[in-house]
């Protein structure tokens, strides 16, 4: 045994690495690890960084240590903010989410030119969303409005509808654009996982005699479960994270009633030249979106094998 | 070197359309103007010029075809390109923080004052040309002096007056436009009782909306800092501004809340507001597409003047700047200095037809001004206007409250009734504390 021993030692050394599948596996890795690190955590560490100190736009700042985030928890700009955050987020996800499946679910159904009309539901997902932001600013637009002209003409109201003037108008209306736009990528998405479920279930679940809400309830939900948590985890952090839809819409007016993290961090960041504040602000988004990975990853994704283990 | 008082500069005024329009005469222009300039190009020089997006085409048109002279007369090359100013703004303060990239940048506000080690000192061009032309503003030169040294060249000014509707302001009793806040206030609310109300915009309009509340805030005698850059925002001054403003904004055509930039401009060319705020581009685009019942019917007026007494507006600036790290300074100085002289100046204005005025008392007298009687209250833009910083120092503390709308959410919060004003100027005080730091 010793010799044999003795004679591997002996062996060139790249060959030895060649032979060993571990060293390969993370030699093979690096390209990958390289790319992350370079355009992943080098951004993220950077961001985290210049929210600790106070850098402006072309000015080297010093360590302030947490004095932007303290700042910022008195500012009352930002508390709102996260308020319109977090009500976007919520409402609009809920929304995209039931529009979505119910969307589904009936494209999944043998309809007529059916092929047409899913490439027509994914349209408001393929149009560039300043076109449709600036599309929505028309529909809502003060003296113009399409929707107010209508209603008008037809003598519900006789006033326009104030949509981006009046807060809860506007917080109503950036959300409902934001659901326009999002409920393609929830429906198609979750059509491609609605195709998966095999055809045999639903034929063994009628011979039970199980209604349709039952097939619905103990089919079609639980084995779209994984899927629908891939889908709702991406919803979520686009929502979280819009900033197109409001900066051309309302640019977070009126008085700030819809500015979103994401628009604030921007509006100080570079359009006010407070870098550091505004990288402070989207760093204070990151504790909310692992949030909300988190609760996909542990509360929907509730199968073994989702999370790395072996299904029993 | 000539001295030109304003009555040369008009008689050379003729000229001057003349070469606008022949490029030859322009080019002999700019080879004479070689021959003379106490600033000799370097050898095989070539700038890097970044520009903000244009607001008119003729403007651009005009510019292009002097840098293009200037290139042909000197044999430097000249590149130019332009940016929206949020794209714009962040470039030139990278230019300046890391020491490259474009020669020259026209920028707007104060924006020199944030990275001031980094600009050219171009006094000896603000001297050549000031003394020529009957000297600069006083504005132009607070926008351009730091620590004595002048640290970017006040190219011109956007103004921004009020718009009305001559028919309805007379309709509503009004024979010339109000001089005073209290009448502006009878004004409006007449304007509104006869169905044909006026508005401004309350949404984060960072033209439309900053002109406006600052020149409220300020009419009463309300400020953001005082001279040595003390916060002074919550005062009984800016609270009576703000009480002005809660009458004022009852009178306003619903949806202003909403308004940014482009809004008012719509809704005045549809007919549907008496009176607004804004550049001259509501008037110029009316002509352009013969709206004749609007370009007829409308006219341009200074702010009123409040309780402060005199005039309390405020007007962006375009300042050129040239950057330390160019390799040929005395090519940027002759460029820059050939576009403020008289011939290359008067073509420039003419070309921005109004939307942009001279920071050089002596094209006061350019005809652009006379030619339409409807722009003449733009030929007193920079005159009358006050650095938005006012009346502390340009800096971070200043570019970083403006940019944060504070003035304006805080006019806003007033007009709608959100907030009393007492309030609305204490929270905004307070937001302001954070830019301030006290």
């Amino acid at each position: 045994m010793a010799a044999v021993i003795d004679s591997a030692d002996r062996l060139p050394l790249l060959t030895r690495f060649m032979n060993n599948r571990n060293l390969m596996g993370l030699f093979f890795m690096l390209p990958a690890a390289a790319i992350l690190l370079v355009f992943l955590t080098y951004p993220l560490g950077l961001g985290v960084w210049l929210g600790m100190t106070d850098v402006k736009v072309g000015r080297p700042g010093v360590f302030v240590g947490m004095e932007n985030f303290t700042w910022l928890w008195e500012d009352s700009v930002f508390r709102l903010s996260i308020f319109n955050t977090f009500l976007y987020t919520v409402v609009a996800s809920v929304i995209k989410f039931a529009l979505g499946l119910w969307l589904a679910i009936i494209l999944n159904n043998n309809i007529p030119i059916k092929a047409f009309i899913r490439a027509i539901v994914l349209l408001p997902f393929i149009v560039p969303t300043v076109l449709s932001a600036l599309a929505f600013w028309w529909i809502y637009d003060s003296q113009d409005s399409v929707i107010s002209w209508t209603l008008i003409e037809l003598g519900f109201i006789d006033q326009t509808i104030d949509f981006l003037g009046e807060p809860n108008n506007a917080r109503g209306a950036v959300i409902a654009a934001n659901i326009w736009r999002g409920i393609p990528f929830v429906a198609i998405t979750l059509l491609a996982g609605l195709q998966t479920i095999p055809q045999s279930l639903y034929e063994a679940a009628i011979i039970d005699g199980a209604t349709e809400w039952q097939r619905f309830r103990r089919i079609t939900l639980p084995l779209l479960t994984p899927i629908i948590a891939v889908v709702m985890t991406f919803s979520v952090l686009f929502t979280f994270t819009d900033f197109q839809l409001i900066w051309v819409m309302t640019r977070g007016g009126p008085i700030n009633a819809t500015h979103l993290m994401a628009t604030l961090s921007y509006q100080r960041g570079i359009v006010g030249g407070a870098l550091g504040e505004g990288a402070a602000i989207a760093v204070a988004m990151i504790p909310f979106l692992l949030a909300a990975i988190l609760f996909s990853y542990f509360g929907l994704q509730n199968r073994k094998w989702q999370r790395g283990g072996r299904d029993d | 070197m000539r001295r030109y008082t304003r009555r040369q500069t008009l008689k050379t005024l003729g000229g001057a359309a003349a070469a606008a329009m022949v490029p030859t005469s322009l080019l002999t222009a700019a080879r004479a103007f070689a021959e003379e300039s106490p600033w000799k190009p370097e050898d095989g020089a070539s700038i890097r010029l970044l520009r903000w997006k244009r607001f008119v085409a003729s403007e651009e048109e005009a510019t292009l075809a002097l840098l293009d002279a200037f290139s042909k007369a000197t044999g430097v090359k000249i590149r130019v390109d332009s940016e929206g100013f949020e794209d714009l703004r962040p470039k030139a303060a990278v230019a300046a923080s890391i020491g490259s990239g474009p020669d020259i940048i026209w920028t707007i506000h104060a924006d020199p004052h944030l990275y001031p080690d980094a600009m050219l000192d171009l006094t000896d061009v603000a001297d050549h040309l000031g003394g020529k032309y009957g000297g600069w503003y006083p504005i132009a030169e607070t926008y351009s002096i730091r620590k004595g040294q002048w640290i970017a060249l006040p190219f011109c000014f956007s103004g921004n007056f009020l718009n009305y509707r001559v028919s309805q302001v007379e309709k509503a009793g009004f024979s010339k436009f109000p001089e005073n806040t209290d009448d502006f206030l009878a004004l409006m609310t007449e304007l509104n009782k006869a169905g044909t109300p006026g508005g401004f915009a309350l949404g984060n309009a960072s033209g439309d909306g900053n002109c406006w509340a600052h020149w409220v805030l300020w009419s009463h005698g309300g400020k953001m800092v005082d001279d040595n850059d003390n916060l002074v925002l919550n005062s009984p001054e800016t609270v009576a501004g703000l009480e002005y403003v809660a009458k004022l904004g009852k009178t306003f055509i619903p949806g202003v809340a909403s308004w940014l930039d482009g809004h008012n401009n719509k809704a005045f060319l549809q007919g549907a507001c008496s009176v607004t705020n804004n550049g001259i581009s509501i008037y110029a685009a009316a002509v352009r597409e013969g709206m004749k019942e609007i370009s007829e019917d409308m006219d341009h007026a200074y702010w009123p003047t409040g309780p402060a007494g005199e005039p309390t507006e405020f007007h962006v600036q375009f300042p050129m700047t040239v950057y330390n790290h160019t390799k040929y300074p005395n090519a940027c100085k002759a460029l820059l200095a050939w576009l403020m002289e008289a011939e290359q100046y008067n073509a420039f204005m003419q070309g921005s037809v109004g939307y942009l005025s001279h920071s050089l008392k002596a094209f006061d007298d350019h005809p652009v001004w006379t030619e339409d009687p409807k722009r003449a209250v733009f030929k007193d833009t920079v005159p009358r206007s006050r650095t938005f910083a006012h009346s502390g120092s340009l800096g971070y503390a200043a570019a970083s409250a403006f940019a944060d709308f504070i003035v304006v959410n805080m006019v806003a919060e007033a007009a709608l009734g959100t907030k009393t004003p007492e309030e609305a100027a204490a929270d905004a005080h307070k937001r302001a504390e954070r830019y301030y730091k006290i």
